[in-house]
This record gives structure tokens, sequence and C-alpha cells, in this order.
């Protein structure tokens, strides 16, 4: 019973554990998508005339950038309640996780902006486009496919991140590994089996993310 | 403040710059500019680099602020707005419904690189001036023949000459139907064998269009042969105007006649 791996428990948590990377997965995808909307709006933000909006939304990526995203799921989870927001767990993680990484794509975004020429802009106003279609149909669809890959990594490094949610109990592969862990006090093959679904997940992503930029590239030459 | 300037009419010229200054930090490119542009008339531009050939276009499409002076269009003030007889800077609105009467060709094209050519000349249609996508392509194919791209609709700018992407952008600025064309070098990106397809369209354009047209040009011979005036330009302000034949035969103004020697010269 003591040897080193137990292939009987292995089966037997397999099923549970699978199920816990639906969590895992439905926190990355969710909570990328709020990243990558997120992250957009704060650089076009940045990017107004007006003062009175552009910095509060530059101190505010700022702030957010610079402290550490398990005291952001804490405070969403445990504060967020005091004045009446009052969030599921895995709702108040996905939030934390799109707020976090929603200003990691903002600087993405902001670089691929910064480098549309500024004779896009002005063709743009010579044909009259209001500010809306210019970001729309001229800006936007140049400056997001260069940035794709920088997004990507940013998706798979937010998905390696989703194990803090278990600091707020939320079922995902690593809280239900520790949950295994502790009835059984077996941590060998839950944690070990929690970090090759990780793996495969990562390279599964990365493969899907080469086969969008390469669509990409292709579209983009025209 | 000034006083407003009259009502539209008649003999409202399509275009009035009066006194219009233009500065960059302490480097006053235009100083207290006047020229008055009439309906269809066209304007060729000439002068020396950094004369301020360029920023009197950009003004014109508001993509620069005066400093000072006002600029008219069709004898409506196009970088002020009036409010309770005053003439206040214009607000984004103003601009935007002003802007629509002028449309603008840039020396480097300006094509929007993710459209083929049929989409870069129906998108501003169907968004800026709400036509039906069906109409607005109809035009737009109309316009791409008129330019001699009936058989490239489908390419997008980097499958095109530098001519033929010119004259989609000619096309294109078209499609919004302005009553005044703006024009800034628009052959000097261009290799010198696809510089004579581009100009043939604004002949044709010329010829066959109500349009009031200035264009920047370092192309003498057609300068001579297109334009109604020709302004030279000098230092931020036109040291001589007049009809070709008078300004390129016979110069008054002597820096007119060393640029004119030293463009001949080198052509
Ligand atoms: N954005 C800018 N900032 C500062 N200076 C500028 C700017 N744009 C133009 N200038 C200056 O204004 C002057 C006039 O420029 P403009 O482009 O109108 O000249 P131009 O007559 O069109 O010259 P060229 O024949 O070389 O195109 C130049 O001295 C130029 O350096
Ligand atoms: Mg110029």
């Amino acid at each position: 019973m003591n040897e080193i791996w137990d292939w009987a428990y292995t089966w037997e948590i397999l099923p549970i554990l699978a199920r816990a990377s639906l969590v895992t997965i439905q926190a990355t995808i969710l909570g990328f998508i709020l990243a990558a909307t997120l992250g957009l709006v704060f650089a076009i933000l940045r990017m107004s005339q007006s003062p009175w909006i552009s910095l509060p939304v530059a101190g505010f990526v700022e702030f957010i950038r610079s402290t550490p995203l398990l005291i952001q799921i804490f405070f969403i989870f445990f504060v967020f309640p005091e004045f009446g927001i009052v969030l599921s767990a895995l709702t108040a993680g996905i939030l934390a996780l799109g707020l976090h990484y929603g200003t990691y794509c903002s600087e993405v975004y902001r670089a691929g902006l910064a480098n549309i020429p500024r004779g896009q802009w002005e063709a743009s106003t010579a044909l009259n486009l209001s500010g809306y279609h210019t970001f729309k149909d001229v800006i936007i669809p140049q400056a997001i496919p260069p940035v794709v890959p920088a997004l990507g990594n940013y998706l798979v490094a937010l998905f390696k991140e989703t194990p803090l949610l278990s600091a707020i109990a939320v079922l995902e592969l690593m809280q239900t590994a520790k949950i295994l862990g502790s009835e059984t006090f077996r941590y060998t093959e839950p944690i070990t089996l929690v970090g090759i679904f990780f793996l495969v997940f990562s390279l599964v992503t990365a493969a899907l993310l080469r086969q969008v930029e390469g669509w990409l590239k292709r579209r983009g030459g025209g | 403040m000034r006083e407003t300037n009259g009502s539209a009419g008649e003999a409202m010229p399509m275009v009035r710059f009066d006194h219009v200054t233009k500065a960059y930090g302490s480097l006053t490119v235009l100083n207290a500019l006047n020229l008055d542009v009439a309906h269809g008339e066209k304007v060729a531009i000439i002068g020396p680099s950094g004369s301020g050939k360029t920023t009197v276009l950009r003004m014109l499409m508001t993509l620069e602020r005066i400093n000072d002076g006002v600029i008219y269009v069709e004898g409506e003030p196009l970088t002020h707005m009036e409010r309770g007889g005053k003439l206040v800077p214009a607000n984004q609105r103003h601009l935007r419904r002003l802007r629509g009467k002028i449309g603008m060709v840039f020396q480097h094209f300006n094509l929007f690189p993710h459209m083929n050519a049929l989409k870069n000349c129906v998108e501003a249609p169907v968004t800026v001036l709400k036509m039906p996508r069906r109409e607005a392509e109809e035009r737009a194919t109309e316009l791409l023949e008129m330019v001699g791209l009936g058989d490239k609709l489908g390419h997008y700018p980097s499958q095109l000459s530098g001519g033929q992407q010119q004259r989609v952008a000619i096309a294109r600025a078209l499609a919004m139907r302005p009553k005044i064309m703006l024009f800034d070098e628009v052959t000097s990106a261009l290799d010198p064998e696809l510089v004579g397809e581009v100009l043939n369209v604004i002949r044709k354009l010329g010829a066959e269009h109500d349009l009031t047209m200035l264009m920047v040009t370092h192309q003498m011979g057609f300068a001579k042969e297109f334009a109604d005036r020709v302004c030279f330009f000098y230092a931020g302000k036109i040291a001589e105007e007049g009809p070709p034949e008078e300004i390129f035969a016979n110069p008054k103004n002597e820096r007119t006649q060393q640029f004119l020697s030293a463009v001949l010269e080198a052509t």
C-alpha cells in the first residue's frame, strides 16, 4: 500500500479531477475573455484626449498591475460583500483574473495601437469617419492581429495562475487535488495529475494559438 | 473674436482662408494667409520644401488646428462656429458636418490595407453617409471603373502598384461626394512610369466632375496645363499667384524665378 505510485487510486480520482478541470477551463476562458475585453477598453480610454479620462485609467491600470493577484482575489471575494456586492467564489475569481490580466492586455493593445501609422488616422478623418468607426473598422482590425501572440502568452499565463482560486475554495483542479489528498493522505497522485493536466492544456493551447496566428497571417497578407 | 463673415451665397468663394496663421511651437509655418478659391476653380500650389504647402491642405482637411484666422467653406466658417454673433472654435460636430464637403488624397495613399479596393471605397459611404451597402457598392464599382480599376475590385492594396493604389485612393475620396478635393503631391511617391496614369485620372475628374481642386504638386507641366491659377508659396506666404501662363512664362517675383529655374533645371 505504500508504493510510490498507486494506480488503483489514480483511476479512482482521475474522473474527479477531469470534472474539476472543467472549472479550471471555465475560469480560464471567461477570465481571458474579460481580460481581453477590459484590456482593449483600458487601452482606448488611455488614448483619450481628456486627461480626466486617461489619467485615472492609467493610474488604475498601474495600481492593479503592481499589486498581487492573490490580494485582488481576496479583495473581491471578502471585501466587496462589505459594499453589498456578494459574488460566488468562482465569479469573484474570474473577475479578479480578468481584471488583473486586463491590465497586462491593455499594455499589449497599447503597443499595437501605437504601431498604426498616422496616415490611417488621417485617412479616417478625411473620410469623416466617426471615432467609433475609426476604431472599429480601421484601427482595431489592424492593431490586433500583430499582438495576438502576446495576448496568447497572457492566456497561458492566466491559465497557470488559476490555482490561486483555490485560496477562496473554488473547486478547480488544485483545490480538488488538495481535498483528495487531505482525505486519503496521498498527495503524490492528485498533485502529479494536476501538473500533467496543466502541461497538456498548455501544450494544446499553444498549438491552437499557433493555428490562429498562422490563419491571421494568411488573412492579413490579403 | 472676429465679426462673422456675412451670409453664404453665390458670391462667396468655395474656400476662403482669412488671415490664417499656423505655428508649430515657435515656428510660424503660415503667416496671416489669405486665399480665396472660387467654385470649380483648380488651384495649383507650388513652392520650395517647407514653405507650408502641405500645411495649407491639412488645415483645410481639419487635420491641423489653426492658431489664428478663420477658414470658410462655401461662406460658412469651418474652423469656427457662430455663437451669439461671435465666432468660437468649432466643436467635433461642426467639424464633421463641414468636413463632409472636402476630400483628400495623400502622398502615401493611406489606403486601408486590410480592405480590398472595393471595401476601401464602400466603408465610409455606408457608415458616414448611411448609404445602403448595395448602392454604395454599385457607386464604388463605377468610381473604380472610372479610374481604370474595374478589374481590381477584390485586390488588396498590397496587391496593387503604387499608381493603382493612388487611383483607388482617389476613388475612395470621391465616393464621399466631396465638393472640394485636395491633392498633396499625389504622384511624388510613384515610379516615374506610373505618374501619367494618376494625372490622367485627375484630368478626367477636372473635366467630368464639378469639383473645386487644390493641389500641391511638383509636376510643373501638369500645373501649367491643368490649373486655372498657380500659387507660389514662400516661407508661409503666397509670394506670387496668377494664371499658369503668367507665372511660368513671366514670373515677377525673384523667389519664383529662382524656384522655377531650379525646378526646370532638375527635370
Ligand atoms: N507636425 C509638425 N511639427 C512641427 N513642425 C512641422 C510639423 N509639420 C510641418 N512642420 C514644419 O512646417 C513647415 C511647413 O511644412 P509643410 O509640410 O507644410 O511644407 P511643404 O511646403 O509641404 O514641404 P514639402 O515640399 O517638403 O512637402 C516645415 O518647416 C515643417 O518642418
Ligand atoms: Mg508637403
